[in-house]
């Protein structure tokens, strides 16, 4: 009895429910509008507008499950202003609107956990194709849709994968605050997240989607109804980036704890800042680029059809100008995790504070001005091309400036070579790598041979997989203890670090020759010649998604089955949030810290690492 | 245990020691004996102008490959903490000597690579598509062919000899070519590796790039663009062959071509896609 009283209500059971239940009503609401006929628009062989406001409707009606609604009717019918929703529950308050902090950062990890590994499924099963050089093992649809689904889920869910978990959890408590500026806003983008990650796994039902990540028009107007998943699944991702970074924006700026100066700012919250710019400048214009996309599916305006007078030119500027800044946005926060981690385990102050902000916000205003090198031979106008490669090269010097305050930092340190640590300094070797290889696809002589192919794969994936993923799992590492107060099985993380560490440069570096020699991207045949390298590849890759494995059973078995309590500050960080327990209690602080100095007084003696003000925490 | 904290200096030069030691060796072994196996080749004047960036690019960023395995391979066995209690590292801050090093190099690395790259672009365009108002214009006499894309497949189409089209790019030896690339649907590239050209095909678009061909060889085409279903099929063989058997195979390929040719549109630069139609 009590627990069916517990399923009725507005939770995830309701949410979902009314999310399949709005997706009917749009659907049929949608057939109202268009009428019957499916040719009422002419030469159109699915009711496209029907799926679009299927999900629209589906999204909505999840929306309203979870309870994002009620807050603001309340408000309507003059009940009194309230900033918390559901904080004190159990387990119960993670699979629902929660407007704790703590909780939407564990949310986010463990949702972009799950699609991440779906993502890093669908890589498998293209590697699985590629086995052989002319062999179909899946269908040439499902293989595009394969790798469209691998692409987008990873650029969409990824450019959370910091900002998401770390960023919410970690934001408010670095900063002295007790939340963040607008909490309802901080669980919406969260479930947006989900909703929109569920809507692009089910293009399957609708044929899959052919265009990869990047949705290139016109292929984008002529594929079938699974598109439509594409440009929901991205455009609900750029509302929930841009929600979030607005938010973060909001909190560092006005709710920085007395005493905390832009200069004493963890460098952590200055990656942040900087991704959260990003996030605001950019999104807005994928959000209308795929709005216009979508009008072209289903209202039958022409923006990207080059017959009725549109550009694909208009379209590829439009979404690159959104996609070379994106890709900052999931480098920059890995950049802020190496410098933030770096200084606790090499026992040493950050090195030029002041250098490795400006670096940080060098490349957010740098990476505005380089998108066109994505088009350096699609026929632009040749004047642009020495500008652009100018502007893509001159992003390496803030970059390199990132390299030099952490090697600076390691400097004559005391280096101890925890798990966090060893993920950081792959970053470097992974980074290095990638950045170098980005020279090739800058340089416009040498891009004519490197541009869309394996070259350029490989390229991005050593600046995102080693670069993003490397310092997520270095952050997981880092503050999972102090998220759930369990420390991680370190022998076994050790494994999980050598592991991945090993396949991921055996799986990628490989992938640079294959483009030298043509091995163009996306393609699902290869010459006889690249078979060897590429079966090289693909058992890598098969060892890399094992190494994935070895970290989820690490992750399991710590957290579920040892439960080893984690000291209250494991790593010995001077860092304020390892002052309070783990876990950090729901309100953070007693009192208000104040701040006297950055987190990075190490070998400086000094006042006792805690602030004035000292947040017991225990409520 | 680790270093006494006096000799910053010592452990700074060693550094400095080893990285020009290993630079000096390795630099000059990666551009001349890597260097000339660097693709795409030298299958044309703009294979060979990439192979030379390509060389530039991959000499100088050896020193700099150097400079960072000599300070981690120093630095990670040199200051690994060992024993058990925690000790701090002497708090260093920032060295304004270092910034202006660091930022100098890596100025002066980036400024020279941009100048080269634009100085090598401007010459010929390096076998990219220019667009349809090409700025980087080789001096002399021309073969024009056009490259028509569509799913999946490419036709040649030669204008100055009577608008043949043939499935298969046949070029003549040492000359220059000067390809416009166009699309009836989706967007697609088109890629002779061998030749070191890419330009995408837009519908509607004409795209140029030039290539000067060299001696009698085959080289591969592929679609670098994901351009739909049957992407991963869309690639041929071509073929440059010396100017009189190409004279001879073009007069065969019009011969052929005659009854064809009257049913055929007449020759356009771009030619618009149908937007409705479906695929992939």
């Amino acid at each position: 009895m009590s627990l069916a009283r517990r399923l009725i209500g507005f939770n995830l059971l309701t949410a979902c429910l009314l999310g399949v239940g709005g997706w009917y009503v749009g659907w049929f609401a949608a057939h109202g509008i268009v009428g019957p006929s499916l040719d009422y628009f002419g030469d159109v062989d699915f009711n496209e507008l029907s799926i679009v406001m299927g999900y629209l409707c589906g999204v909505l009606g999840f929306l309203i499950g979870l309870g994002f609604l009620n807050y603001p009717i309340s408000r309507l019918r003059g009940y009194p202003p309230s900033l918390r929703e559901k904080e004190t529950g159990g387990i119960g308050r993670y699979f629902g609107l929660c407007t704790d902090h703590k909780v939407v950062g564990v949310q986010y990890l463990v949702g972009i956990g799950l699609f991440f590994f779906i993502g890093g499924l669908n890589a498998m099963l293209i590697r699985t194709e590629l086995l052989r050089p002319n062999h179909q093992v899946w269908p040439a649809g499902t293989y595009l849709t394969l790798v469209g689904i691998h692409g987008t889920m990873m650029m969409g869910m990824m450019t959370s994968g910091i900002l998401g978990p770390f960023g919410n959890y970690l934001v408010p408590i670095l900063i002295g605050a007790r939340r963040m500026a607008f909490p309802r806003i901080e669980a919406l983008t969260f479930w947006l997240l989900m909703a929109a990650g569920a809507i692009l796994e089910t293009t399957i039902f609708f044929g899959g989607f052919p265009t990869g990540w990047t949705g290139y028009q016109p292929l984008g107007t002529q594929a079938n109804p699974g598109m439509e998943c594409y440009y929901l699944f991205f455009a609900l991702v750029g509302i929930s980036m841009t929600l979030l970074g607005l938010n973060m924006i909001a909190t560092v700026v006005t709710m920085r704890a007395p005493g905390l100066t832009w200069t004493r700012l963890p460098i952590f919250v200055w990656g942040v800042l900087s991704t959260a710019v990003l996030m605001v400048l950019a999104a807005p214009v994928l959000i209308a680029t795929l709005s216009m996309a979508v009008l072209d599916r289903t209202a039958q305006t022409n923006f990207f059809v080059p017959a009725q007078g549109g550009s694909a030119y208009l379209y590829q500027n439009l979404f690159w100008f959104f996609g070379h800044p994106e890709v900052y946005i999931l480098a920059l926060p890995g950049f802020a995790i190496v410098l933030e981690i770096l200084p606790v385990f090499a026992r040493k102050p950050l090195w030029g504070y002041r250098l490795a902000v400006g670096g940080l916000l060098g490349v957010t205003l740098l990476s505005f001005f380089v998108w066109q090198h994505h088009l350096f031979v699609s026929g632009i106008n040749g004047d642009l091309r020495p500008f652009y490669m100018l502007s893509t090269e001159l992003i390496s010097i803030p970059t390199g400036l990132t390299f030099i305050c952490g090697m600076m930092t390691l400097w004559r340190g005391r280096i101890r070579y925890s798990v966090p640590m060893l993920f950081c300094l792959a970053w470097f070797f992974n980074f290095l790598i990638g950045g170098l290889t980005g020279v090739f696809l800058s340089d416009t002589p040498s891009d004519t041979t490197t541009h869309g192919s394996f070259f350029s794969m490989a390229h991005f994936h050593y600046t995102i997989m080693g670069g993003l993923v490397f310092t997520f799992f270095a952050g997981i590492y880092y503050w999972v203890p102090k998220m759930t107060g369990l420390q991680l099985d370190e022998r076994l993380g050790k494994i999980h670090f050598w592991t991945m560490f090993v396949f991921f440069n055996s799986t990628f570096f490989p992938l640079f020759v294959a483009g030298f020699l043509g091995q163009p991207r996306r393609a699902v045949t290869y010459a006889q010649g690249l078979h060897f390298l590429n079966v090289w590849v693909s058992i890598s890759a098969f060892l890399l998604g094992a190494s994935m494995l070895l970290f989820l059973y690490n992750f399991v078995k710590s957290l579920v089955f040892d439960r080893v309590c984690a000291p209250a500050d494991p790593w010995g960080s001077k860092s304020i949030e390892w002052q309070l327990p783990s876990p950090v209690p729901v309100h953070n602080f007693d009192r208000i810290p104040v701040f006297s100095g950055d987190p990075y007084g190490y070998g400086e003696g000094g006042p006792t690492p805690v602030p004035a003000g000292a947040p017991a925490g225990m409520e | 245990m680790a270093a006494p904290a006096s000799d910053n200096s010592s452990h700074g030069r060693r550094v400095i020691v080893a990285w020009i030691a290993l630079s000096v060796v390795a630099t000059p072994l990666v551009a001349f004996v890597l260097g000339p196996h660097l693709p795409p080749g030298n299958g044309s004047s703009q294979a060979t102008e990439q192979v030379l960036a390509n060389t530039w690019i991959t000499s100088l960023i050896t020193p700099v490959v150097c400079l960072l395995l000599v300070f981690f391979v120093y630095s990670l066995t040199q200051f690994r903490h060992r024993g058990g209690a925690l000790v701090d590292g002497p708090p260093l801050r920032s060295d304004s000597r270092v910034q202006i090093w660091w930022i100098s190099l890596t100025s002066l690395v980036v400024l020279f690579l941009a100048g080269f790259g634009t100085f090598e672009l401007l010459q010929n365009g390096s076998g990219g598509g220019q667009g349809p108002d090409p700025i980087a214009i080789p001096k002399g006499q021309k073969i024009p062919v056009q490259v028509i894309a569509q799913q999946w497949q490419f036709t040649y189409r030669y204008p100055t000899y009577g608008g043949v089209e043939t499935p298969q790019l046949v070029l003549p030896a040492d000359s220059y070519v000067e390809l416009h690339v166009t699309s009836l649907d989706a967007i697609h590239s088109f890629w002779a590796y061998e030749l070191g050209v890419k330009a995408d095909a837009n519908p509607g678009v004409d795209n140029v790039a030039y290539v000067k061909t060299k001696g009698p060889r085959t080289f591969h085409v592929r679609c670098a663009e994901l351009c739909g279903l049957w992407h991963g099929y869309m690639f041929n063989n071509g073929r440059v062959v010396p100017m009189s058997q190409f004279t001879a195979w073009i007069k065969a390929q019009r011969k052929e071509f005659e009854p064809v040719a009257k049913y055929l549109p007449k020759y356009a630069d771009v030619y618009y896609p149908d937007p409705q139609r479906r695929a992939g």
